[in-house]
């Protein structure tokens, strides 16, 4: 029992950082139809950046609003400049596009801050609370994590659902050509998107380098696990992105601890192919006749 | 080939400049002349038809008015001031609005949030207002949506403001569909086969909403439906093969010799089906 509450607690906050990545990936799938490959990376190389501040004695907080804010930029840049030259064309191209921006920006990474393993703070301590005299295994930083998923996700949504910005930002999702005709400035709409996406990214990245050690590689495993929690929400749905991120954080909590840490990563690939038969539109998309 | 060409607009008096007009518009896909040397003048508040068969030209004139398809040669105009380069978004801040064939709503947004993105002119608040919910922007979404509301009102479908599009029956995805049109304000709404797919109730109520609008604009209808296009055009413009063969009112078009030998045996028994649809 004690062993079930330990897993499903740190199934929480695990989960809580996939759905902060297919939170991202869902944004920029909603307004692009584009699955963006380079998520992880430039989630990595805003983290790099965070780091440098804090090496130049930046406290976490400035260092977590530098990154945020690179972010931004990163993703509205990406998009104006790599993306929209291919967007017109088949849509095969941009996602391969991705795929060359996540191979570049992690050679440039190496280049320009190494390849070696660095140790990454995090603002809250990394031992578990205590309930009595039982040790939970949720730390300060875990429910930090929880909590920052969780306010980010419902700023979102208010932005989407409750301001007239997200009517066009959603509007311009749908149908660009028809948007445009009705004066929704489309490629200001669609650059914003990215960029909104892109910070969520970021924040992923930064939450799960907390404590640990990050290298220009250490956000390959979420993309694999952000992916699969984005599909299972339906890649269309942000409630459906972060149900979807909790989820796969659960599942894989209790495949490694049951089973073994080394099931994690088939257990993730088996509910994406379970998912895509039994029920290739998510769990809260709407079906429809894709084409990727 | 012309008979009827080159009467002066309805409205809007000798010497004033048209609300909108094109001037000797050519337009080639290849090898073909989809535009050849058309003109088109729209006085303020006419309703103003274009016919023509298949392939006369009609989509692309409705494109080139609305900055879709550069013109290979020729000038539009607004109120007398040449439009450069017209490009669709600048189309609102002109008092421009258009419908799509077919629908053309975003299937994701609610009616009511359809024709809120439409009312798009009217936003006061800023970017960084709407992205931080500050009260001016709030209150800026409140003014779009009761302008969105007596839009469709106007059309007759206020009753389905909360609905998705797809859970809407054709002819009221339509009557949204214009309501997101109106609900900018335009002083030109160009109407592409608004008639197409309604029954005869429908065409009825819609020609009687035309003729409301015509009091505050200018409406150019791009129309198969006959009657319709009889009942409710000031003038009409009548296209084949690319070319104007002619303008005038109701009763002179359907007189001319031209457009009878246009619409020989093709559409004239569509539009006689229509009627009875």
């Amino acid at each position: 029992m004690q062993q079930f509450l330990d897993l499903t607690l740190s199934g929480l906050s695990q989960g809580a950082i996939y759905a902060a990545f297919a939170l991202a990936l869902v944004l920029i799938w909603r307004s692009t139809r584009v699955v963006n490959f380079a998520q992880g990376a430039m989630g990595m190389f805003t983290t790099y950046l965070a780091l440098l501040a804090v090496d130049a004695g930046w406290s976490y907080w400035a260092a977590l609003l530098l990154a945020l804010g690179s972010g931004l930029l990163l993703g509205a840049f990406i998009e104006r400049v790599v993306i929209r030259p291919v967007e017109n064309g088949p849509e095969l191209n941009p996602v391969i596009v991705t795929l060359g921006v996540f191979i570049a920006l992690q050679a440039l990474a190496s280049l320009l801050f190494g390849a070696q393993y660095r140790s990454f703070p995090a603002p809250f301590g990394l031992t578990g609370l205590q309930a009595g005299s039982v040790n939970l295994a949720i730390t300060p930083y875990g429910l930090f994590t929880i909590g920052a998923v969780l306010v980010t996700m419902i700023a979102l949504v208010a932005l989407f659902r409750f301001t007239d910005l997200g009517l066009r930002l959603r509007a311009s999702a749908f149908n660009g050509e028809v948007s445009r005709l009705l004066g929704v400035p489309v490629g200001r709409m669609l650059t914003l998107g990215w960029a909104l996406a892109a910070v969520v990214g970021s924040l992923s990245g930064l939450l799960i380098a907390g404590g640990e050690l990050v290298w220009p590689a250490y956000m390959d495993p979420l993309i694999v696990y952000g992916f699969v929690a984005a599909v299972l929400g339906g890649l269309d749905s942000p409630a459906g992105a972060v149900i979807g991120g909790v989820a796969i954080g659960l599942a894989l909590s209790y495949v490694s601890g049951y089973a073994g840490s080394e099931f994690a990563g088939l257990a993730a690939l088996l509910i994406l192919v379970a998912v895509l038969l039994v029920r290739p539109a998510g769990l809260f998309g709407r079906a429809t006749v894709r084409k990727v | 080939m012309t008979s009827a060409v080159h009467q002066p607009p309805a409205a809007g008096g000798p010497g004033a400049a048209p609300a909108f007009a094109v001037e000797d518009v050519t337009v080639r896909f290849g090898g073909l002349t989809a535009l050849d040397a058309v003109s088109l003048e729209l006085g303020a508040r006419e309703v103003h038809g274009v016919i023509g068969p298949n392939g006369a030209g009609k989509t692309t004139l409705l494109n080139v008015c609305c900055g879709f398809q550069r013109p290979d040669s020729g000038t539009l105009s607004r109120a007398g001031r040449p439009l450069a380069a017209l490009a669709p978004h600048q189309l609102v801040d002109l008092g421009i609005a258009r419908t799509l064939q077919g629908v053309g709503l975003f299937r994701g947004l609610t009616a009511l949030e359809n024709v809120m993105v439409g009312a798009d002119r009217h936003r006061r608040a800023g970017f960084l207002a709407a992205l931080l919910g500050l009260p001016r922007a709030e209150a800026d979404r409140r003014a779009l949506a009761e302008r969105a509301r007596s839009a469709l009102a106007e059309v007759g479908a206020a009753d389905v403001a909360d609905r998705l599009p797809a859970a809407l029956p054709y002819p009221v995805r339509k009557r949204v569909a214009l309501a997101r049109a109106l609900v900018a304000e335009p002083e030109i709404l160009f109407l592409d086969e608004p008639a197409g797919g309604l029954g005869s109730d429908d065409i009825d109520e819609l020609a009687g909403l035309i003729r409301r609008l015509a009091e505050r604009a200018t409406v150019v209808l791009v129309e198969h439906h006959m009657d319709l296009v009889m009942a409710v055009c000031d003038r009409i413009t009548v296209l084949d093969f690319g070319r104007v063969i002619a303008v005038g009112d109701p009763a002179a078009v359907q007189d001319d010799p031209a457009v009878a030998a246009a619409y020989l045996g093709e559409e004239s028994a569509r539009g006689d089906e229509g009627g009875t649809a």
